[in-house]
């Protein structure tokens, strides 16, 4: 998409989003003190120069607006602001072209952990540097009182690196250590802490060889790959809370005496009266005391069809109500209602990945007992051999700085990086390093239909057998609905000549009337629309007719659309070695239409949320590592259950928070692709750990007889440093598919431009 | 011998100056929006400094 000129796509999105109600962001809003407020909004197309500008100007003219900043590297808006009333911020944005979506503010947080880990790699680095020079000129034939000078000034700036920047893996070890386990970081610590206390004590008896740069350096190598990681990661989480948020944040609440009051989903108990306007989600559970509409489901039960409800019936919380106002009386409070059941059975579901151990963790279980027992044995071997314990601890010391794990410590969270880079690069979000390493494993792929391998978005089928002046009348006509079928024919508008209608109403959960021309036409389903056809179809009841005075004149049938490339996609899994299966909440019909058009190997249709669960844990029981894609509320506790989990950035709220990878483009192709990139990834991990195998059996025996010099250490570490990341950075030239550049979801309005 | 007495230091010194100056443009905040600031050279505010 061009830049500065979102406004095509607003135009077509507008229909279909929904933006945040000024109550809602009011609620969003946090308070500065004396009467000041902030709001932040997540604006995801935001994009150059000109859009900061436009933004930042036409906001700060709105009254009471006291500041507006935009952030181009998180794409959000922060707005300041005065009095009760949030200034119509979001309207302005909208007239701007731009979509703003409110998202879970996480108060006060500010990435904590970056900032000390930014420092800390500042700090190490000084550090590194000053004690290098220091170091090279000892190298070079400092001596006597000179090379003491060198080390005692080494030691003193050593001593800030090793507590503030050397603290982070202090802690993670001691962590490790306490629980038990064994980390990357144990030996770390051990390592830089005994090269410390050994080059300290040299010092002190003007001993000529001092470590303090190789535990400095040391900790500065490792403190990089570290911050990369965390980065990386930040800035996939920043993409995903950026996204609409899909859950209510609260509801207009009519009390007994008429008065209204927007509440927080929190405080909405039950008995309560809600107001649901057309175009909002149903906040919790309830049953509806008045008015009629059509539901869209797909998001709760992966139904695609839209449902039509009417005054008596119980409505689910998360359904998106599409036609007409409800009145909805509350019979669950938000804690008890389908979408905290969802969360519920979510962490009860919790699969493999809880008991997942990192390969790094799992390589260094074996590896920090290995080379602590080297240096001691060759302590041992030195102390029988000579007698001299100092020469021996000397040794002993320097085994452990030249088996130290900078290589290991470097060579998986680069790998990680860098495949994280490409993903992203793709449209593709990683949550942590282990879902790709638990992607890699994989041997089934289980996919959710409705949302997922389709878009959950209605498809005109027999356009070549309808008249094209009926069709641009009814798409004239189906412009004035949110429901889907409406929109999808409104969306096959020609742009020639619009017919005009003089009175267009629409009667929820039956259709649209609209009169023109002394004709009474009705765009709707069969039943309502008028009975009698001319092409003998009155048998069938169901359907979305066009009538022109009770007389059927033209019939529409649909299918959900497959999302993009969704055949490519499963043709690669199974190319790939995988086996490919579809669970639905849909019905057996519309399941095996999608089952007949992509060759799954398996379906099952109209399962519950626990079905789907219980479907996964089979698989996993019967050995089978297990990939779910799944993009509805019934599918996350199928999310939470499976090995690893992909959502579409359309997925659910909390779908997409429980899912491991998050794809932000519409073509399935995603999925395959990061498959291949984890794959990839985990065959360099190996590689890189082979590399630092091979370094320690030729590193180990020279330093086991006594010949290595700080001088070699710093060589060698550096070395196979540079190695293991330059064999991850080969990653990037792997020659990958790309996945096409085809439209962005649209049903949250994400646009091209989340990638940065 | 005696150049080192005050070389050390003022290369200490020096080393350190940068390392505060760049700590202290991470707690100001001028790394939190770094494609921002690239960007924003570019505008042209018309009328007055911006808030």
């Amino acid at each position: 998409m061009s830049c500065c000129a979102p406004g095509a796509e607003m135009a077509l999105d507008l229909e279909t989003s929904v933006l945040p109600s000024s109550q809602e962001i009011r609620l969003a809003s946090r308070s500065l003190g004396d009467d000041l407020h902030q709001t932040d909004l997540s604006v995801p197309t935001v994009h150059c120069a000109a859009c900061i500008q436009a933004i930042e100007k036409a906001l700060g003219r709105l009254d009471h607006v006291e500041g507006v900043r935009v952030n181009l590297s998180t794409k959000r808006v922060s707005i300041q602001w005065r009095g009760n009333d949030i200034p119509p911020v979001v309207a302005a944005l909208g007239r701007l072209g731009y979509e703003a979506h409110l998202f879970d503010p996480e108060v006060g947080e500010k990435d904590k952990t970056l900032s000390e880990l930014i420092r800390a790699v500042a700090v190490a680095g000084f550090a590194a540097g000053n004690i290098m020079l220091l170091s090279v000129s000892v190298w070079s034939g400092a001596e006597g009182a000179t090379r003491d000078l060198f080390h005692w000034v080494s030691a003193l700036i050593a001593i800030p690196a090793l507590a503030f920047a050397g603290g982070i893996y202090f802690r993670s070890a001691w962590n490790a250590l306490r629980h038990g386990r064994m980390n990357m970081d144990v030996p770390i610590a051990v390592g830089v802490s005994l090269a410390y206390a050994m080059s300290l004590n040299e010092t002190i008896n003007h001993g000529e060889h001092a470590y303090f740069d190789a535990s400095v350096s040391l900790l500065f190598f490792l403190l990089i790959g570290r911050t990369l990681d965390h980065v990386m990661r930040e800035r996939a989480r920043t993409a995903v809370n950026g996204l609409a948020r899909l859950a209510a944040r609260g509801a207009m609440v009519q009390r007994d005496d008429g008065t209204r009051d927007y509440l927080p989903v929190g405080e909405i108990e039950p008995g309560m009266q809600l107001l649901v306007a057309a175009g909002e989600r149903i906040p919790v559970d309830g049953r509806i005391i008045r008015g009629a509409s059509d539901l869209d489901c797909s998001l709760v039960s992966g139904e695609s069809t839209p449902k039509t409800v009417a005054s008596g019936e119980r409505v689910q919380a998360g359904t998106l109500n599409l036609t007409g106002p409800l009145t909805v009386e509350a019979t669950a409070a938000a804690k008890d209602s389908f979408l905290a059941e969802m969360v519920r059975l979510m962490e009860a579901a919790e699969g493999g990945r809880a008991h997942y151990r990192r390969i790094a963790d799992r390589v260094s279980a074996l590896y920090a007992p290995v080379v602590h027992l080297t240096a001691f044995v060759t302590f041992l071997g030195w102390v029988a051999a000579t007698g001299d314990w100092h020469r021996a601890v000397t040794i002993a010391i320097a085994v452990l700085i030249i088996t130290c794990p900078c290589a290991l410590g470097l060579a998986v969270p680069i790998v990680q990086v860098v495949a994280a880079r490409r993903l992203f690069e793709n449209g593709i979000m990683v949550k942590d390093g282990s879902a790709m390493e638990r992607l890699a494993t994989i041997d089934t792929a289980v996919f959710d239909k409705t949302g997922t391998l389709t878009l959950g978005k209605p498809r005109l089928v027999n356009r070549s057998s309808i008249d094209p002046a009926m069709l641009a009348l009814a798409a004239a006509m189906g412009a004035h609905s949110r429901h889907p079928l409406s929109q999808a024919i409104a969306g096959l508008a020609s742009p020639a000549g619009q017919p005009t209608f003089n009175e267009v109403t629409e009667r929820p959960g039956f259709g649209i009337e609209a009169t023109a021309a002394g004709n009474t036409w009705r765009l709707g389903r069969r039943g309502w629309a008028g009975g009698k056809g001319r092409t003998g179809a009155e048998g069938k009841t169901g359907g979305t007719v066009l009538t022109r005075n009770g007389t059927i004149v033209a019939s529409f049938e649909f299918e959900d659309a497959l999302r993009a490339d969704a055949d490519t996609a499963i043709a690669r899994l199974k190319n790939a070695g995988l086996t490919v299966e579809m669970l639905s909440g849909d019905t057996v019909v519309a399941c095996a239409e999608v089952a007949e058009a992509l060759p799954v190997d398996h379906f099952t249709p109209t399962l519950l949320p626990s079905g789907k669960v219980e479907r996964i844990r089979q698989l996993s029981n019967d050995g089978h590592r297990v990939m779910m894609v799944g993009d509805g509320l019934n599918d996350t506790p199928a999310l939470g259950a499976a090995h690893v989990s992909i959502a579409p950035a359309t997925a659910a709220d909390i779908g997409r928070n429980a899912a491991d990878f998050v794809f932000l483009r519409e073509s399935l192709l995603a999925v395959p692709l990061a498959l291949d990139v984890s794959r990839k990834a985990g065959r360099l991990i190996r590689q890189n750990i082979a590399i630092a195998i091979v370094y320690n059996t030729i590193a180990v025996p020279i330093a086991i007889l006594g010949h290595v010099t700080p001088l070699i250490a710093a060589v060698a570490m550096s070395a196979s440093s540079l190695l293991v990341i330059g064999n991850a950075l080969r990653l990037q030239r792997f020659a990958t598919t790309e996945v096409t550049r085809a439209p962005l979801a649209t049903r949250s309005g994400i646009h091209e431009s989340m990638q940065s | 011998m005696t150049t080192l007495v005050y070389l050390i230091p003022s290369a200490l010194f020096l080393g350190a100056l940068g390392l505060s100056g760049f700590l202290w443009a991470l707690r100001s905040g001028q790394y939190e929006d770094i494609h921002g600031a690239a960007e924003r050279i570019l505008i042209d505010w018309d009328d007055k400094p911006e808030r």
